[in-house]
């Protein structure tokens, strides 16, 4: 078994559109945690991880210039992350498949963690 | 937790106040929907909140103008932190909602204004929930709330409830309370489960106002108690099949023993004083019908009586129909049709399904069910819904049968 690292990549307004109502947030939400439980009782999920704010600063350069990033805007923000163990990426691959913000105008990004062999 | 947050922002920076709600909402979303929901949730939104207002403060407080009596506060951060934390103090929050009732409840905005912005404020409906419980539209909706928010925005502070006008405004924001709870109880559009939500908001912010010592008059009791009764029965309005339950045929045992008993506390309670209002008397004809044992068994002497005295007070053609109904149940069905046929205004009955019925039931109890048929084929026609068509089509049914 191998970490995989999922990466949410949405729009702020697909991410606003999901909650826009009482009752889409509620689907939204039991959505979010039904495909969680289904992933802890596999034994998938390792880490929860932790939603981000949409907007933040970036560093940039040699001369390590603060900008305000305008993340709102972007095309494919990064809304959150989370750790799962899976046999391979094919897997880890299919297992994400079952994310909510795939509804949405998401899309999860796969990346696997580099294993640490001391 | 608007209420709380116009507290501090000043009623004129209203939607400053929902978006923060609304952004304290998605935040708590995001986190519980990978987290998972904690133990006590509106603690954790209420605590969400208080931060996000902090956080407003902190930034605007040289650009924006927040609530006049509390801005001297907010310049230091030594009183900032304790005045927000006190503004969601559970005692604050129901005074704040008591004000933001009788801010909504202004007499220059038109009734179904008042009970958009207390639904839209108070009980955080949005305007397509309004919509579907008002047959309304959407738009509509919206213009009302917004024209509700434009005037609310404009008056300098929420509605003081030291003012000597508590008084005066107190019968409006009773009647929006009222109405509100009707369109939960009796709304032929929206489905069962907003209907009940209505309900509940609309006891809910009476109980908020009985337990006020500046609202909580005899009235107020009377109008708490009215909403336990009739919401005590809700449960048998329709049968195992979802189809209408006459007051006739429900089956008593499903009444909610619980509200029957609170709502006699607070008519007792409404008693004191001997101001008797439109309120104590359908009260005590509500508390009349859930405290007898069936039909044949309650006192319609008593419900008649009340009846005759409610329209002294507040005549209405529905009212009359009604009263007409016990009086059939007393007197037999031929002095009930006497007294349907001598409503005054009876046009105003035209297009309410239910007065042609009742001719049509009181015609089959005198064993004319012929006369009867034509009665229900009207209602039919006038139903409002899928539900009470089936019930008519049922009592025609029932005429052909005998």
């Amino acid at each position: 078994m191998s970490d995989y690292i999922y990466l949410f990549r949405t729009t702020a307004e697909a991410r606003r559109a999901a909650m826009g109502t009482p009752e889409l947030a509620q689907k939204s939400m039991q959505r979010w945690l039904a495909w969680l439980g289904d992933l802890e009782t596999k034994g998938h999920l390792k880490n929860r991880g932790q939603p981000l704010e949409n907007e933040g600063k970036l560093v940039r350069g040699k001369n390590k210039v603060i900008t305000d990033g305008p993340f709102a805007e972007v095309k494919d923000l990064v809304a959150g992350f989370m750790i799962v163990e899976a046999r391979d990426i094919a897997q880890a691959a299919e297992l994400a498949k079952g994310c909510p913000i795939l509804e949405g105008d998401g899309a999860v990004e796969v990346r696997p963690v580099m294993a640490m062999n001391f | 937790m608007v209420a709380a947050l116009t507290r501090i922002f000043g009623v004129h920076n209203l939607s400053l106040a929902e978006d923060v709600v609304q952004d304290a909402f998605c935040r708590a979303l995001e986190v519980w929907k990978v987290r998972g929901v904690p133990d006590n949730p509106s603690a954790w939104l209420m605590a969400t909140a208080k931060n996000r207002a902090l956080d407003v403060i902190r930034r605007e407080r040289t650009a924006t103008h927040f609530a006049p009596e509390l801005s001297r506060l907010f310049e230091s951060e030594w009183t900032l932190a304790p005045v927000v934390d006190e503004s969601f103090a559970s005692e604050i929050i129901r005074d704040e909602q008591l004000r933001m009732m009788f801010s909504c409840c202004d007499p220059r905005l038109k009734e179904e204004v008042q009970i958009a912005l207390v639904l839209n404020i108070l009980c955080g409906f949005g305007a397509q929930e309004i919509a579907c419980a008002f047959l309304a539209g959407r738009a509509a909706v919206e213009k009302r709330i917004a024209r509700g928010k434009q005037s609310l925005a404009t008056s300098q502070r929420l509605f003081d409830l030291t003012d000597d006008d508590v008084a005066s405004r107190l019968p409006v924001v009773q009647r929006a309370l009222y109405l509100l709870f009707n369109e939960g109880y009796h709304s032929v559009s929206a489905d069962s489960v907003v209907r009940r939500e209505l309900c509940r908001e609309a006891i809910r912010l009476t109980e908020l106002l009985a337990g006020d010592p500046r609202t909580g008059t005899p009235p107020t009791h009377a109008l708490a108690a009215l909403m336990h009764l009739h919401a005590a029965r809700l449960p048998g309005r329709l049968d195992g099949a979802g189809d209408l339950s006459t007051l006739v045929d429900q089956d008593r045992s499903t009444w909610d023993a619980a509200l029957i008993a609170k709502g006699i506390a607070l008519l007792e309670q409404s008693a004191r004083g001997d101001e008797v209002s439109v309120y104590h008397l359908e009260a005590a004809i509500a508390a009349a019908h859930v405290q007898a044992p069936s039909v044949d068994r309650t006192d319609w002497h008593t419900i008649v009586g009340l009846y005759d005295r409610l329209m002294a007070v507040a005549p209405s053609p529905v009212v009359a129909l009604n009263r007409a109904i016990a009086i059939a149940q007393r007197d037999g069905p031929e002095r009930g049709i006497d007294a349907l046929e001598t409503i005054a205004d009876a046009e105003r009955l035209a297009a309410y399904p239910f007065y042609r019925a009742a001719f049509g039931e009181l015609e089959i109890r005198r064993g004319r069910p012929g006369d009867a048929r034509p009665h229900f084929e009207a209602a039919i026609h006038l139903a409002r819904n899928a539900t009470e068509r089936r019930h008519f089509e049922k009592r025609l049914l029932s005429c052909a049968s005998k």
